[in-house]
């Protein structure tokens, strides 16, 4: 069984701790993972992206081959869309629906939404929103996460939860808490979707 | 024995720290800056008093870890491949005086230059230089080989270079690591100037035994732990050659172990002996490598010249860019099925520099002076605000290499342009502005050299910058003149301020420079962040 996930974002929006937190609950779990990260230059408002693979097996590869992604991971959407070629055909694409607009020639709201409506498998949360309305605003990322937990075949939605505890637990009861709020949030949200 | 989940970069410290390094010298660099990182954070390198600081630049920590090798330690240096350039000189020269403590120097290359300026290949340095190369294909070889490599380095008497790539020094996997660090004796100190003498007449003898050990290293390569030759079942196939990371690659065509020969190289020089074996196993070769085709033209030069050699050379594989598993899937007759295509609604979302950034400043006020001086050219150089080359500054017009601001503003001085304004940060100013600017001095060159001080060293990720608090002194020791040495906040508010001095030092028939100085707002909200947490604890 493998799990290769393309987690995609802004510069800044928190990418790697989605994978820190996915890649802790993998190693506990018993799994083999590889993550290639971007650090340097792009992470000043560029676009980001982290392909993070599990499996129960080893695995060769860094990258993710084209057309084998299980899943999208995108905290922003036309950064979502950026990723496609690499998505399988039964793959999910899971995205904030929230655009980052840092360019004057972002797409109109009603292309990337269409381009991302017709994907077989995707669910769209406005996770900045649900941060906003909770008065979370730092967990938008883990409201994504939470959003995500459900299609992540081979990691259970409790060890994932529990690896939210594990991940901020150095920053006190609170903000575990809150984390795990935002955690169940994301969820319930892509329940509903 | 325990596992850690680790870059490659980690897992190359970790390697160095338990092989009983006496320290790391290096400058900061994308991809190589979280070895040093590493090594800075960790309790038993800080237990044992290791040296972690920063260097000025990858010169003088090349000539620093020489140094501590010569005392008898072992040592790395660290740096990414364009540093190599810059530490070159002392690099190929290790070669030729030979170590007396392990030494190895890792060079993180960037093919795709995605934070670099070019994509060689550190392979052709080793060769060049005729020293051992190591090349990992995993996080947990890169950890296993620097045990290894130091042994190599101390038993042959040669530095090691071990060349990693992007994609290993940035990606994550669990390694399997030793409890503690091994309980490495320094030798004794060196002390034999018949060796590290390089006058002619000692170099003429040791390049010659260098010359004459590279069989046996040709030989330590054949044998290598990492390198293994995995011939399949089926009778004269297509043979493959994957060094480093490229094997990764190979391995992930599931077809690969019955369809293929596969040659994994993690060791130079290139060993015919196993060339010429898969040669003559395969009915045609292809070279997988990351970066450029080096063991693709030896391999050519090994075999007889219409034996088949496929390749970056040949097209097989893109000539330019990172390998990637669909590039080494499609060589190897696996093209990959994509199913989604990306709408052509995505646009490209370059970098850009951050909001609050002093860099900004610098640029409106310097963008806004020039408007009057239609001749003006910006020269700039390597860090953050080379950035200020796309909109909405469009502010430079040159970018070559660190510290080129100064003198290529000073070369075209010499030839007629005015204004000539250099734009340098404060950790290239040290790692290789000073020079040019004494070369300005000397000559009187009429240029302005901005140092725009952010007091790190930003583009990495905010290390330490050699020159803080030093820039108006090493100006002054340059030979500046005082009245023409400004300092400058860059802030909006002050930007009528900025803009007259910068006109007025323009005005002026020589060499000046304006320091705006403002820290960077990465680091500062990193600081006040940890002074937030502090408090609350």
């Amino acid at each position: 069984m493998k799990q290769d996930i393309i987690l995609s974002g802004v510069g800044g929006q928190g990418i790697l701790s989605i994978a820190t937190i996915i890649g802790e609950a993998a190693t506990q779990a018993g799994l083999t993972l590889k993550q290639a990260e971007v650090h340097g230059m792009s992470q000043r408002g560029g676009d980001v992206q982290s392909n993070l693979r599990l499996a129960d097996g080893p695995i060769a590869s860094d990258l993710i081959t084209a057309g084998t992604a299980d899943m999208i991971l995108s905290l922003e959407p036309m950064e979502a869309l950026r990723y496609l070629p690499y998505l399988d055909k039964e793959g999910w694409v899971i995205t904030s629906s929230s655009p980052f607009k840092n360019i004057p020639n972002y797409p109109a709201d009603e292309d990337w939404s269409a381009a991302l409506k017709a994907l077989p498998h995707v669910v769209m949360v406005d996770v900045e929103a649900l941060a906003r309305e909770h008065a979370m605003p730092k967990c938008a990322n883990v409201i994504l996460l939470g959003a995500a937990a459900r299609f992540l075949n081979i990691l259970t939605v409790e060890q994932l939860r529990g690896s939210v505890a594990r991940i901020f637990a150095a920053k006190g009861e609170a903000v575990v808490e809150m984390n795990q709020r935002a955690f169940d949030i994301g969820h319930d949200a892509a329940l509903v979707e | 024995m325990e596992k850690k989940l680790l870059l490659g970069d980690e897992a190359i410290a970790l390697g160095a720290i338990h092989a009983g390094i006496r320290g790391v010298y290096a400058y900061p660099g994308t991809p190589s800056t979280e070895i040093t990182e590493y090594i800075q954070r960790h309790p038993l390198a800080r237990e044992r008093g290791l040296h972690s600081t920063w260097c000025t630049n990858e010169k003088t920590a090349v000539e620093a870890a020489l140094g501590v090798s010569y005392a008898g330690g072992r040592v790395i240096a660290c740096m990414k491949h364009v540093g190599l350039n810059v530490a070159a000189d002392a690099f190929v020269n290790s070669a030729i005086t030979g170590v007396n403590g392990g030494m190895i120097v890792i060079v993180a290359d960037d093919p795709s230059m995605h934070s670099s300026q070019n994509e060689q290949d550190s392979r052709f340095y080793g060769k060049f230089s005729l020293m051992p190369v190591l090349e990992p294909s995993t996080q947990q070889e890169a950890y296993d080989m620097m045990e290894y490599g130091f042994e190599l380095s101390e038993r042959e008497k040669l530095p090691v270079l071990m060349r990693i790539v992007m994609r290993l020094a940035h990606s994550r996997a669990a390694v399997t690591v030793k409890d503690s660090a091994s309980d490495v004796q320094a030798l004794p100190c060196a002390k034999d100037p018949a060796s590290w003498v390089l006058l002619p007449a000692n170099s003429r003898r040791k390049y010659a035994a260098l010359v004459e050990q590279q069989p046996r290293l040709e030989e330590l390569a054949a044998k290598a732990p990492y390198t293994r030759y995995e011939p399949s079942d089926k009778k004269k196939p297509m043979g493959i050659l994957a060094c480093g990371i490229g094997y990764n690659y190979v391995e992930e065509v599931k077809e690969a172990k019955s369809c293929f020969n596969v040659l994994k190289i993690t060791q130079y020089p290139l060993p015919v002996s196993l060339v010429r074996q898969l040669a003559e196993d395969s009915n045609g070769i292809l070279v997988v490598e990351d970066g450029q085709p080096f063991a693709e033209e030896l391999v050519k030069g090994m075999l007889s010249a219409d034996y088949p050699v496929k390749g970056r050379l040949t097209g097989d594989l893109p000539r330019t860019g990172e390998l990637t598993p669909d590039s080494v899937a499609t060589a190897m007759g696996h093209q990959p099925v994509r199913f989604f295509e990306m709408p052509k609604e995505v646009v490209s979302r370059p970098p850009a520099l951050c909001q609050g950034c002093g860099h900004r400043d610098v640029y409106t006020a310097l963008n806004e002076v020039v408007k009057d001086y239609p001749n003006a050219r910006v020269f700039a150089d390597i860090g953050c605000y080379t950035l200020g080359a796309l909109p909405p500054f469009r502010a430079i017009d040159t970018c070559l290499d660190m510290g080129a601001s100064i003198t290529m503003a000073k070369g075209a001085a010499d030839a007629g342009v005015f204004p000539a304004i250099a734009v340098i940060g404060d950790s290239t100013f040290t790692h290789s502005g000073m020079t040019g600017l004494l070369d300005a001095v000397n000559d009187k060159a009429q240029i302005t050299v901005i140092i725009s001080d952010n007091l790190t060293t930003a583009m990495t990720g905010g290390q330490d910058s050699a020159g803080t608090n030093k820039f108006e002194a090493i100006c002054l020791g340059l030979g500046v003149e005082p009245e023409h040495v400004r300092v400058v906040v860059p802030l909006p508010k002050n930007m009528e301020e900025i803009t007259r001095i910068l006109r007025e030092e323009i005005e002026y028939k020589g060499v000046s420079v304006v320091i705006p100085r403002r820290e960077c707002i990465q680091t500062l909200n990193r600081k006040l962040k940890q002074k937030r947490a502090e408090k609350k604890s």
